[in-house]
C-alpha cells in the first residue's frame, strides 16, 4: 500500500479542472510562481483512506507542445517530477477536443484515469456515453465526475490510490500511428542517445515519446539533443525520417502525428457516444445570439464594464474608507500614548502608514476578483475579448487586455493584477506597463487641488478631461511603441475557445477570492511596508533636531530632510518645466502615493494641519494659498498635472508589478520610461504654452 | 476554382477544412484546436467590429482573427451559398 502519492491534475483550460481541484483538496492549498516564470503553481493536499495525496494543479493546456510557457511547465512536471498518477480532467459536452490532449499524456506513458466532467451539459446537448466502451477504446480508466456538483470525487480518489498501487495495465497501449509513420518512430527509437531520457524514470514509453517529438521537430528537446555528443549523427537521421514522411504522405510530420491522434480519438468517439442533436438552439447559442450581436454586443459589453467598475470602486470604497479611519484611530491613541520622538514617528508615519496602506486596497481586490472571477467563470470573460480584440490588436495587444485598462482608471494595483487573465508574457507584461497611464482615483486630489487655484470654473471640467485623454493617448501609444521596440514578438494567436456558459460555484468563487487577496498582502505587503520605511527615513533625516514636537509636519523639517535635499538637487532638472525645489519636494513625496503631492504642498505652503493630516483639497484657502505662495502659472499648474499624471505611479503600483512579473527589471523600467515621458511631455507643453504666450 | 479560405465564408455557411497554410505557434494552435483536414467548421458570426468572427468546429465555439482564418483552406459545402468574393 502506498501512504504518499502524487497525483497532476492535467486538462484543457476550461474543462473544470479548477473545480475538480478544489474538490479533492478543499482549502489546502498553496500558490506560487514555478521558478523563473509567471505561470503560477497550484499544489493541494488530501488525506484519503489513510493516504496522503499531493495534488499538482498543472496550467490548463490543449496539448504537450512546447508553444507556451504553460505547456513547458506542465510537460518539465510529467516529465521531470515523480508523478504517480495522472488525472486527466475531460469535458465531455467537447470530447474530441479535449481528447486530444488525452492521447498525448497517453504518449507520455504515465498511469492515467481520465476524469470524465460536465457530463450532464454534453446530455443536455444530446450526447451519451458508454463508459465501458470508452474507456476500453481509450485504453485508459474512465471516470465520470461532476465538478460543480461535487459528484465522483471519492470514485476519483478510490480510483487513483488503484492506480498508484497496482498499475494499470490499460496504458500500456500508446496511441499507434500508420505503419509507416511507426517504422519512423521505431527507428528514431532505437538511435536515440541514452542520455537523452535516463534522467526520467518513471514513463514507460519516454523513448517512443522522445522519438515522436523529434518527428515533430519540438523545439525544447531539439535543444536537449543539442547538447548531446551524437547530435549531428541523431538530427541527419531525423532529418532523413522527416524527408521521408513528407515524400510519402505530401504533408509535414506534425501533421501527421496530430492527424493520427485524431483518427484515433475520433475512432473511439464514433463507437462510445451516441449523438441525438437537439432540434433547438442551446443556451449558449441564445445568449450569445443577445451579447455578441453586431448591435448589442459593445453596448452590453460597456455596461458589464461600468458594472465591474462601479463593483470594485463603488462597493470597495465604505470599507475602504473604514479601514482608513480605523488605522487613523489607531495613530491617534498611540500618538496620546507614546512619548514624542522617533520611534513614535516610526511607528506611526512609518510602520502603521505603511501597512495601512497595503491593508487599505484589500477591499478593491475582493470586489475585483470577485466580478473577475464572476466573468470568467461564466464564460463572459473571452467573449469580452472577442468584442474588444480589433480595438486592441491595433496596438498591438490582445482584446482581453481592455479590462485591466478600463480598472486602471480606478487603481493601477488591482488592474496590474488583473492583467492575470492574458496568457501570452509580451502582451501581458507590456499591458502592465500602460495601465499606470490611465489616471487613478489617487491622482484626483491633485487635479482638484490645481484646478481650484488655478482655474475658471467653466474650464476646470475640460481641463480635467484633457489630463485624462492625455493618459490614455499615451497609454496607447506607449503600448504600440513597446510592443514593437521593447517587448517585440509575434502575437499570440488569437484562436481562442468561448467556453460554454456556466452558472459559477460559490466555493470557487470565495476560494478565488481568497487567494488572491492573500498573495497581495503576503508579497505586495512586504514590499510596500519596506518601501514606506525607506520614506519614512528620506522624509525623517537627518534630524533638525529641536523641533521634534510637531514634527515631521514642518516645513522646516521638510527642507533639511533627504528627501528635501533631493528636491533641491533635482531642481536644475525640472526648472526647464517651470518647477521650482518645492515643486521637487513634492514630486519626490509623491513616489510613495500620489495624493501625498497634495498633503506635501499643504505642509510645504504652512497649511495649518487639522492633526488628521487629513487635508481638504476642495477647501477654498488652501487652493488659494498655493495661488499665492507657489508663484505657479496657471501653465506651470497644468504641466504640473501631466507630470503627475505620467511620472512614476506609487510605491504599490511598483511593487505589484515586481511581484506579478517575478522580476525586478520591470518596474524599474516602469519607473525609468514614465519619468522620461512625464520630463518630455511636460517640457514640450510647457515650453509650447510659453511660446504661445500662456506663460503670464 | 480560386482557393477559399475561411475568411471569405458568410456567416451560416459549413465548409470543409482542405488544408492550412500557416507556420509555427499559429498552426499549432489551429491544429489542436481541432481544425485539422476533414474538420466540418461553420462560421457563426462576426465580432460586433467586425474582425474577429466566432466558428463552431465539433460542437465548440472558436473565435479567430481573420488573419488567421484566412490560413485556412475549404471547401464550402452545397448547404451554404457560395459567397460573392471579389
Amino acid at each position: 500500500m502506498k501512504h504518499k502519492i502524487t497525483v497532476a491534475l492535467a486538462g484543457n483550460p476550461n474543462a473544470g479542472k479548477t473545480t475538480i481541484f478544489n474538490n479533492l483538496t478543499g482549502s489546502h492549498q498553496h500558490v506560487g510562481n514555478y521558478p523563473g516564470v509567471t505561470v503560477e503553481k497550484k499544489v493541494g493536499k488530501a488525506v484519503y483512506k489513510d493516504t496522503e495525496f499531493t495534488i499538482i494543479d498543472l496550467p490548463g493546456t490543449y496539448s504537450l507542445t512546447a508553444f507556451s510557457a504553460e505547456e513547458m511547465v506542465a510537460r518539465a512536471v510529467l516529465i521531470e517530477e515523480n508523478i504517480d498518477v495522472v488525472v486527466n480532467v475531460v469535458d465531455a459536452s467537447n470530447l474530441e477536443r479535449n481528447l486530444n490532449l488525452t492521447a498525448q499524456l497517453k504518449e507520455l506513458g504515465l498511469p492515467l484515469i481520465v476524469a470524465l466532467n460536465m457530463v450532464d451539459i454534453a446530455s443536455s446537448q444530446g450526447i451519451s456515453f458508454n463508459y465501458g466502451l470508452l474507456s476500453q477504446l481509450l485504453a485508459v480508466q474512465v471516470i465520470p465526475v461532476t465538478g460543480t456538483k461535487n459528484k465522483g470525487t471519492t470514485e476519483l480518489l478510490d480510483a487513483i490510490i488503484d492506480v498508484a498501487n497496482n498499475g494499470c495495465s490499460l496504458t500500456a497501449k500508446p496511441v499507434r500511428y500508420e505503419e509507416y509513420i511507426e517504422k519512423q518512430i521505431n527507428f528514431l527509437e532505437r538511435i536515440l542517445p541514452e542520455a537523452l531520457y535516463k534522467d526520467f524514470s518513471r514513463s514507460v514509453f519516454l523513448r517512443r515519446w522522445f522519438a515522436i517529438k523529434l518527428l515533430e521537430y519540438d523545439q525544447d528537446i531539439l535543444s536537449k539533443l543539442k547538447e548531446q555528443p551524437t547530435y549531428d549523427s541523431v538530427i541527419e537521421q531525423v532529418n532523413i525520417c522527416r524527408y521521408l514522411l513528407l515524400q510519402k504522405y505530401k504533408q509535414d510530420p506534425e501533421m501527421l502525428i496530430v492527424e493520427g491522434r485524431y483518427a484515433f480519438i475520433r475512432g473511439a468517439c464514433r463507437e462510445a457516444l451516441s449523438y441525438t442533436p437537439k432540434e433547438q438552439a442551446t443556451v449558449t447559442d441564445r445568449i450569445d445570439a443577445i451579447v455578441l450581436n453586431r448591435l448589442l454586443g459593445l453596448p452590453i459589453f460597456l455596461v458589464i464594464m461600468w458594472l465591474l467598475f462601479q463593483m470594485t470602486f463603488t462597493l470597495g470604497n465604505p470599507p475602504m474608507s473604514l479601514i482608513e479611519s480605523g488605522f487613523a484611530r489607531f495613530a491617534d491613541l498611540l500618538n496620546t500614548l507614546m512619548p514624542a520622538g522617533l520611534l513614535k514617528s516610526l511607528i506611526i508615519d512609518g510602520i502603521i502608514g505603511g501597512v495601512g496602506g497595503v491593508i487599505v486596497f484589500l477591499p478593491n481586490i475582493l470586489f475585483l476578483f470577485l466580478g473577475i472571477s464572476l466573468l470568467e467563470a461564466s464564460g463572459y470573460m473571452a467573449r469580452a475579448a472577442f468584442v474588444t480584440d480589433r480595438l486592441m490588436h491595433r496596438i498591438g495587444l490582445h482584446g482581453k487586455s481592455f479590462i485591466p485598462m478600463i480598472l486602471g482608471f480606478g487603481c493601477s494595483i488591482p488592474a496590474i493584477m488583473a492583467t492575470r487573465t492574458l496568457e501570452n508574457k509580451r502582451d501581458r507584461f507590456v499591458t502592465m506597463l500602460i495601465v499606470p497611464l490611465m489616471s487613478c482615483g489617487a491622482r484626483l486630489p491633485v487635479y482638484t487641488l490645481l484646478t481650484a487655484a488655478f482655474f475658471e470654473k467653466q474650464t476646470a471640467g475640460n481641463i480635467l478631461f484633457s489630463v485624462y485623454l492625455v493618459g490614455v493617448l499615451l497609454a496607447l501609444i506607449m503600448a504600440k511603441v513597446l510592443r514593437t521596440w521593447i517587448l517585440p514578438g509575434e502575437s499570440e494567436p488569437f484562436v481562442m475557445e468561448l467556453p460554454v456558459y456556466r452558472l459559477p460555484t460559490v466555493k470557487n468563487i470565495l476560494m478565488q477570492m481568497w487567494i488572491r487577496a492573500w498573495l497581495y498582502l503576503k508579497k505586495a505587503g512586504t514590499v510596500i511596508l519596506a518601501a514606506s520605511v525607506i520614506t519614512w527615513i528620506l522624509f525623517t533625516f537627518p534630524l533638525s533636531g529641536h523641533d521634534l514636537q510637531s514634527y515631521p509636519n514642518t516645513s522646516t523639517q521638510l527642507e533639511q530632510s533627504y528627501a528635501g535635499q533631493l528636491g533641491h538637487l533635482i531642481e536644475p532638472v525640472i526648472r526647464p518645466l517651470g518647477f521650482d525645489w518645492k515643486t521637487g519636494i513634492a514630486l519626490v513625496a509623491g513616489f510613495a502615493g500620489k495624493e501625498i503631492v497634495v498633503s506635501t504642498l499643504g505642509t510645504l505652503y504652512s497649511i495649518e494641519d487639522t492633526g488628521s493630516g487629513e487635508i481638504n483639497a476642495q477647501e477654498s484657502g488652501f487652493a488659494e494659498r498655493v495661488r499665492e505662495q507657489s508663484g505657479y502659472t496657471p501653465l506651470v499648474a497644468y504641466v504640473l498635472m501631466l507630470f503627475v499624471l505620467i511620472y512614476v505611479p506609487c510605491l504599490a503600483t511598483v511593487a505589484i508589478i515586481r511581484h506579478e512579473t517575478n522580476n525586478w527589471k520591470w518596474p524599474l523600467f516602469l519607473i525609468g520610461y514614465t519619468l522620461a515621458l512625464a520630463w518630455l511631455v511636460s517640457f514640450v507643453v510647457y515650453r509650447a504654452g510659453l511660446l504661445y504666450g500662456l506663460g503670464s | 476554382m480560386p482557393s477559399h479560405t475561411l475568411k471569405d465564408m458568410l456567416p451560416g455557411q459549413k465548409a470543409v477544412v482542405v488544408r492550412i497554410t500557416g507556420v509555427g505557434a499559429i498552426r499549432r494552435r489551429l491544429l489542436e484546436m481541432g481544425i485539422i483536414t476533414g474538420t466540418t467548421v461553420e462560421m457563426v458570426r462576426y465580432a460586433p467590429l467586425g474582425d474577429p468572427l466566432e466558428l463552431k468546429v465539433n460542437g465548440a465555439l472558436l473565435s479567430v482573427r481573420k488573419e488567421e482564418a484566412a490560413l485556412i483552406e475549404i471547401l464550402e459545402q452545397k448547404t451554404g451559398e457560395m459567397s460573392s468574393e471579389t
